[in-house]
């Protein structure tokens, strides 16, 4: 017997890892040079989480799915005429402002107003899912906040995969070090799930699912609430690229036999 | 506000390591930066330990005040637990800074406890330090791309420090007294049932090996007589690994190749990939091999200080100043010299 689930997403927007990053000041905190104008992207594990969260409504018929992003209106949009091609989903947009250096409190408070307030949520077979970092503040502390806001105290981070049984409960793998996993079980949602890569690919981009999304993504976006972040306290001293150039030593004539000896001494060495 | 002058206590957060038996490697650095913090600021120093009996983990701690919480629930990483009992150590303590030690157990918790105190948090420290305006800290944005010194008037202010940042407290003699703090547990909906390893002959993640090895896609790529030679690199790599005892990276496209259905080095999972999704490990050195340093997967080498690339392509991103050196050369034929060489040295 299937498990109706309600399954949250929650997925930041960042810029394309292919991009040049140049931090810059602006009137309330630093920022990236063109930060706008910059592609972007759904977040990386988040994506992953939304994947995953898909692939289980899809296996538990009577669920439901809602993407919960927070970010420019036109951004948003932008990066959903790309993702909602990937899997069904119902976008809960917040308009706010990008990038990293936002504070993690104040996000997490603006998430967690947009999930309670989204109709016909049942938190008893609620699932919080999102990336278990941004790649953009890489904190991994917004989900967790987000859980303690909306009263969740069985959170799992770094969760590669989640099984579930007849009885409503699961099992969760989270990623723990030294490359292995911590199995869990536990009795039944709600639980806050913050996603490592998982198991599944990229879907495939399905035009007919980005019709069916964008039907219901479009007004959303235009009825976004906008959301102010405070900066709770938070100060930046400094903000600053770090020094990657190196003297690089390209060696195109050394034979095999050199450049392995010349490694097995390198390797040796203290 | 001007906190230069206001007074700071500090707790540092330890738990138990899998054996229960001592302090986790993370915890001790964790004491480290407590007693180099405390010592610059000449603030008060209080370490909290959680653990299913902390009376044995308290032998060679440093003698400042040492609260615990204890008990069988305690010896499961699980967020329910973990959470109320450093939320129960932490209001004991009443500290204004409290230093958590990163790693699975603790990173899953500490935010969440940040909250319920009505502080702040922020995680992936590398460097605490005393400025004009009160406590800094510094810490990545972007996945290692941009670094940032910043600072919080919130209290207590919550900083997990990144692992390796600090060498371990080393426990001296004595047993500083411990005092037991009660902690409210919620109902248990949650159960640890077992830790599972990789399913391969060998586990290829060492955080603790000096060298990290990376392997790219070029080791499933054709080579030149028109094949692929999977068996081949795989064995190549492993041999390798047993020699030298690193720590196995890889690119993200090598290891999204198993999602694809394409032959793939079955050793790999997706907690090998380094880089923008995926990992930021710490080592001396690192080897990339078959890989073309692309920015995604070179921001995961961030903490990886004296860098080597062998690799065909003579205009691949480590020789764009990413690495210290690259060889031009085939790793297939490198690697096998390698691995005859270290074979010798044994």
């Amino acid at each position: 017997m299937s498990q109706p689930l309600h399954i949250v997403v929650c997925a930041g927007i960042v810029p394309d890892p292919l991009q040049t990053l140049e931090p810059i000041s602006t009137p309330n905190s630093p920022g990236l040079k063109n930060e706008m104008v910059l592609p972007a992207v759904l977040d990386p594990w988040a994506a992953c989480a939304l994947y995953e969260a898909a692939a289980l409504a899809a296996a538990n018929p009577g669920s439901k799915l809602w993407l919960v992003s927070l970010g420019p209106k036109a951004k948003l949009q932008q990066v959903m005429m790309t993702v909602a091609q990937k899997v069904p989903f119902e976008l809960v947009p917040i308009d706010g402002p990008i990038g990293g250096f936002a504070d993690a409190h104040s996000t997490a408070a603006t998430i967690a107003e947009a999930i309670a307030a989204i109709p016909g949520l049942d938190r008893e077979k609620l699932l919080l899912f999102g990336g278990w970092e941004s790649a953009t503040r890489g904190a991994g502390v917004t989900l967790q906040i987000v859980g303690e806001r909306l009263g969740i105290t069985d959170q799992f981070q770094g969760v590669d995969q989640i099984t579930l049984h007849e009885d409503g409960s699961f099992e969760v793998l989270e990623r723990i070090e030294g490359g292995r996993h911590q199995v869990s079980t536990c009795a039944r949602a709600p639980a806050v799930l913050g996603w490592a890569t998982g198991n599944l690919a990229e879907p495939r981009n399905n035009p007919q699912v980005g019709m069916a999304n964008m039907r219901t993504i479009m007004p959303a976006l235009q009825k976004a609430k906008p959301a102010a972040l405070a900066a709770n306290g938070l100060r930046y001293v400094n903000v600053s690229l770090p020094k990657q150039q190196r003297n690089t030593r390209v060696e195109k004539n050394m034979s095999p036999d050199d450049i392995a000896a010349e490694l097995v001494a390198w390797i040796g060495a203290e | 506000m001007d906190r230069s002058r206001i007074v700071e206590s500090i707790l540092v957060l330890t738990h138990a390591d899998e054996t229960g038996s001592a302090l986790s490697k993370a915890s001790l650095e964790a004491i480290t930066a407590g007693q180099d913090l405390a010592a610059r600021t000449r603030e008060t120093l209080t370490i909290g330990i959680v653990a299913a009996d902390a009376t044995t983990l308290s032998k060679g701690l440093p003698s400042t005040k040492l609260l615990a919480v204890s008990g069988e629930a305690f010896a499961q990483p699980r967020y329910a637990t973990d959470a109320a009992a450093c939320e129960a150590l932490c209001r004991a303590a009443g500290a204004s800074i409290v230093l958590v030690p990163a790693g699975a157990r603790f990173s899953r918790v500490a935010a969440g406890v940040a909250y319920r105190l009505g502080g702040a948090i922020d995680t992936h420290i590398t460097a605490i330090h005393a400025g004009a305006d009160g406590l800094e800290a510094n810490r990545w944005f972007y996945r290692q791309r941009v670094e940032a010194v910043l600072t919080r008037d919130a209290r207590p202010w919550f900083l997990v420090l990144d692992a390796g940042t600090h060498a371990p407290f080393v426990p001296g003699e004595g047993s500083p007294q411990i005092e037991t703090v009660a902690v409210h547990l919620p109902a248990l909906r949650t159960t640890v049932t077992r830790i599972q390893s990789p399913k391969q002959d060998e586990q290829t993640i060492r955080p603790d090996a000096k060298m990290l090895f990376v392997t790219g896609a070029g080791w499933t790529k054709k080579q030149p007589d028109g094949q692929t030679h999977v068996d081949e690199a795989g064995n190549l790599i492993l041999a390798f690994l047993r020699a030298t005892g690193a720590s196995l990276g890889s690119s993200k496209s090598l290891v999204d190749q198993g999602g694809d259905g394409n032959s793939v080095l079955p050793f790999l999972t997706h907690m090998n990939q380094i880089g923008q999704t995926g990992a930021t490990p710490r080592h001396a050195k690192g080897l990339s091999t078959c890989c073309h340093g692309e920015e995604p997967h070179v921001v995961g080498w961030r903490f990886i200080a004296d860098r080597r690339a062998i690799s065909l392509d003579a205009n691949c991103g480590w020789t764009r100043g990413k690495a210290d050196v690259v060889y031009v050369a085939d790793a297939f034929q490198v690697i096998a010299k390698l691995n005859e060489l270290l074979a010798k040295e044994k």
